[in-house]
């Protein structure tokens, strides 16, 4: 059974912070258990930054253990347009982010445990990380078919996926997190990982899909915590430290000096959007007007999640070609974003003539548009 | 004496036959490579090629994702050069050198591989350059004291150049402040550790960050203290802020059409102040009900309620007129927009056809807007068609504001806060009263001054007192 400090002993962590005046940094030898008291995805993420940016890894090596509430988060290159249905996440309130490793994408619940290895660089060694996993899973539940493929993927019943891998290696510390799902909801994972985009075209990395399957599943006796807590006893056993893991708060700007902008920079959207390869859309809206439909062929070209270049091709006349121009014109350099686009356009109507049969041409347009984000 | 120093620091860096000659004996002690390096006067840098160093487990191809420099950049040493990837892992390369980017060897999404050259650095010769060897921290030099030393298991970063200065001035690293990343000693908290040594004062770094020096009990000063009383000593103050101009995009750039083209409005204000006493009781009692009925009630229903009830009195205000001024239109259906204040900036949504809502309508519709709104998720529906504008600027604070009509409406009103005021009664004594001022904005091309005071004094009669409302409610 391992032990978990309370939030006292947190209190006790920053003593030790403060009295070596590096923290973290202090030389304790072997390693650290450390789990997150915090649900938010862009906070936990901070964590991790704030570990790879701040902690000497030189002789201790850190595991930390966190849970979020329903996310999408995805790789360091991709483009969440790609990669899963924004427009369903927006209705559902699930938040979109991106993390700073690299590898695909994933849906977070509080079903699925996220564990993170940190390590000096030089002793970066995924394998290793998953192969402590999964002898952590088979002490628990010995009758488990669970193995590491040499995609650093783990697979139960040599089927399904139940652990997704990335890393991140900086200068001098290195971290490999994967996630474990032990009781995600698995019909809204299908669903927000399935993108209804069409026509995108770009260099970001791709996702693999795979089948997935919960441990609960296999074993309903298996909670979260019976898993977090098999781990952490593998890795105490293994690194020779005592069984113990200590509570982090990651809105604790003391415990963690910096964490809240941190945690800032993950949640702006130059970051979560901002940050997608350039990429094209080359597509057609089929607008319904009037007992007719409207094919129009749009042409865009999105970098650094702005619009660089828009090209609408309407029928002859359905808009005034001055204000045609006028939209395009103002659509360019605008944020590939519904509400950007939404909030853009009707401002816009303001200063165009007053004519209702326009109006409600120009709004159709807007809708079709931003269905494309 | 410091300034002395200082200055007979920078003399000897200008004499660069002696400095190349030093240079050369310690660098020969750990570089795997003979290199050429100039003896001439002459200032110009040396171009390194700077190698992918090895990512781990038998890596040897990676994609370079993104660039965090371009050519003609200067970087200094563990400055981000670009990020990689390599099956699942991101990696950030960092600069080995200080220096100036000379050349990418790849463009973004090309394969590059390890132990080939990612980018050209040109280094300045006199400043020296690290070692080849493919560590990640630079190794010791033979004076130990005075260059990468552990402080309670926190390594010291220096440049070569900071630890030749260092060394110098018989400065130990291990005694300065880093203010730079990471912690690292740059050359201005060398010459501010000379500085206090002396006894002299300097101003206070713009910096926050500063961590006061560790307290080493046992360690002498490098320079014994002189003088009791300070001497200051002039230093520019350094502010290293920049301007940052960027361009006006997307909603902006809309909203400043917008706005040009209301200010070719001729707007003329009246303002007014409204006793809203009798209106924050009833607001009280009512507020209960709305709850059970899972609508969170403000004054804002009230108070575009009334106001459709007086553009029935004067529908001029719920008009438009034409572009070129020939034709007025009276709008039929009061849609009255809301100012709100959202990340974005301001949008206003319109409530439809206030002119048939009951107050509660009105209040639930209000509430939909705006969790939509802080959603980001309003759609066009909502933010077009409007016809008349209240702005509750007062929810953020002020009494009078002097609003901007928005196109094509003809009309707008900014309400202030709402402050308890000392104000007489019928009788001449004093009482305490809700007060709040409204401002209003009209076209005076086709609205004039009478208009706007007749119909602000009947929305202010019916806040005043809002029975009276009862009688006109459709």
């Amino acid at each position: 059974m391992v032990l978990r400090s309370s939030l006292k002993s947190c209190l006790q962590l920053s003593c030790i912070l403060k009295t070596s005046k590096a923290g973290f940094r202090s030389t304790m030898s072997g390693g650290l258990i450390i789990q997150s008291i915090s649900n938010d995805i862009y906070q936990n993420l901070a964590v991790e930054d704030w570990i790879h940016d701040h902690m000497n890894l030189e002789n201790r090596q850190v595991l930390f253990l966190w849970r979020n509430s329903p996310a999408v988060v995805i790789g360091r290159h991709q483009n969440p347009w790609q990669e899963c249905n924004l427009r369903l996440m927006r209705q559902k309130n699930i938040k979109l982010a991106r993390r700073r490793s690299g590898g695909g994408t994933v849906y977070h619940d509080l079903g699925n445990i996220n564990l993170t290895f940190f390590t000096t660089r030089k002793k970066y060694e995924r394998m290793e990380n998953l192969k402590l996993i999964v002898k952590a899973l088979k002490a628990l539940r010995p009758q488990l078919d669970v193995h590491v493929t040499d995609r650093y993927d783990i697979l139960l019943d040599r089927q399904f996926k139940i652990s997704g891998t990335a890393a991140k290696l900086g200068r001098t510390t290195a971290y490999h997190h994967c996630t474990l799902l032990c009781n995600a909801d698995k019909f809204v994972l299908s669903s927000v990982l399935k993108t209804p985009y069409k026509g995108i075209k770009s260099n970001a990395t791709p996702s693999v899909p795979a089948s997935v399957k919960n441990l609960f599943e296999e074993d309903p006796s298996l909670t979260c915590e019976m898993l977090l807590d098999a781990i952490a006893e593998e890795y105490a056993t293994q690194h020779q430290i005592d069984h113990h893991i200590t509570l982090v708060n990651p809105a604790d700007e003391s415990v963690l000096p910096g964490i809240s902008n941190k945690t800032k920079e993950l949640q702006a959207w130059e970051w979560v959007y901002g940050k997608t390869p350039k990429f094209t859309v080359s597509t057609c809206l089929n607008m319904v007007y009037k007992d007719s439909v409207i094919d129009v062929k749009v042409d865009l070209d999105v970098k650094h999640g702005r619009i660089e270049v828009c090209n609408i091709d309407l029928p002859e006349q359905w808009l005034p070609p001055a204000l045609c121009s006028e939209l395009v014109n103002s659509f360019t350099g605008s944020k590939f974003c519904p509400n950007e686009i939404t909030t853009l356009a009707t401002t816009l109507l303001r200063v165009c003539p007053q004519d209702d049969e326009m109006h409600s041409r120009w709004n159709l347009l807007c809708e079709n548009m931003t269905r494309l984000m | 004496v410091c300034i002395h120093r200082v200055r007979s620091c920078s003399s000897i860096r200008f004499i660069k036959s002696k400095y190349v000659c030093v240079f050369d004996k310690s660098a020969l002690k750990f570089s795997h490579q003979q290199r050429l390096f100039r003896t001439s006067a002459v200032s110009c840098g040396q171009i390194v090629q700077f190698k992918l160093s090895d990512i781990g487990e038998g890596i040897t191809e990676v994609t370079v994702k993104e660039w965090y420099v371009k050519e003609g950049d200067s970087v200094s040493q563990f400055d981000s050069i670009c990020e990689v990837q390599s099956d699942k892992a991101s990696v950030t390369i960092t600069s080995r050198y200080d220096g100036i980017i000379r050349k990418l060897h790849y463009n973004v999404d090309e394969i590059a591989y390890v132990g080939k050259p990612l980018v050209d650095i040109e280094t300045d010769a006199s400043k020296g350059l690290a070692s080849e060897e493919d560590v990640v921290e630079t190794p010791p030099m033979s004076h130990e004291e005075h260059t990468h030393q552990e402080i309670k298991g926190h390594k010291t970063l220096a440049t070569p150049a900071v630890r030749r200065l260092a060394m110098e001035n018989n400065v130990k690293l291990s005694e300065v402040v880093g203010t730079g990343k990471d912690n690292r000693i740059l050359k201005e908290d060398i010459l501010n550790y000379l500085a206090k040594q002396t006894g002299a004062i300097l101003p206070p770094s713009p910096k926050a960050e500063i961590i006061p020096p560790l307290p080493k009990s046992e360690t002498v000063p490098a320079a014994p203290k002189a003088h009791k009383i300070p001497v200051p000593v002039s230093r520019p103050i350094v502010f290293s802020g920049k301007d940052k101009t960027e361009p006006i995009t997307g909603f902006h750039k809309a909203m400043v059409k917008t706005m040009s083209a209301a200010l070719k409005i001729p707007h003329f204000g009246y303002c007014d102040e409204i006793d809203l006493t009798q209106l924050v009781q009833l607001r009280e009692e009512l507020k209960p009900l709305a709850e059970l009925r899972g609508v969170k009630l403000s004054f804002m229903p009230f108070f575009i309620k009334a106001a459709s009830l007086g553009l029935l009195q004067y529908p001029i205000l719920n008009a438009s007129l034409d572009e070129s001024c020939q034709n007025v239109t009276y709008k039929a259906s009061h849609n009255i927009g809301v100012a709100m204040d959202t990340e974005q900036g301001l949008i206003v949504p319109n409530v439809k056809n206030v002119q048939v809502c009951s107050v509660f309508e009105i209040a639930s519709e209000l509430n939909r807007l705006q969790s939509l709104g802080s959603a980001g998720q309003l759609g066009t529906n909502d933010l077009t068609g409007g016809t008349f504008t209240l702005s509750n600027i007062g929810t953020i604070g002020g009494t009078y504001a002097k609003p901007v009509i928005l196109p094509p409406e003809v009309a707008i009103g900014a309400l202030g806060k709402i402050q308890l005021l000392p104000r007489f009664n019928g009788k001449g004594e004093v009482f305490k009263a809700q007060i709040m001022n409204v401002s209003w904005s009209a076209d005076h091309r086709i609205i004039d001054g009478a208009t706007m005071a007749r119909f602000s004094n009947l929305w202010k009669s019916y806040l005043e007192n809002p029975a009276s409302m009862l009688l006109d409610l459709k």
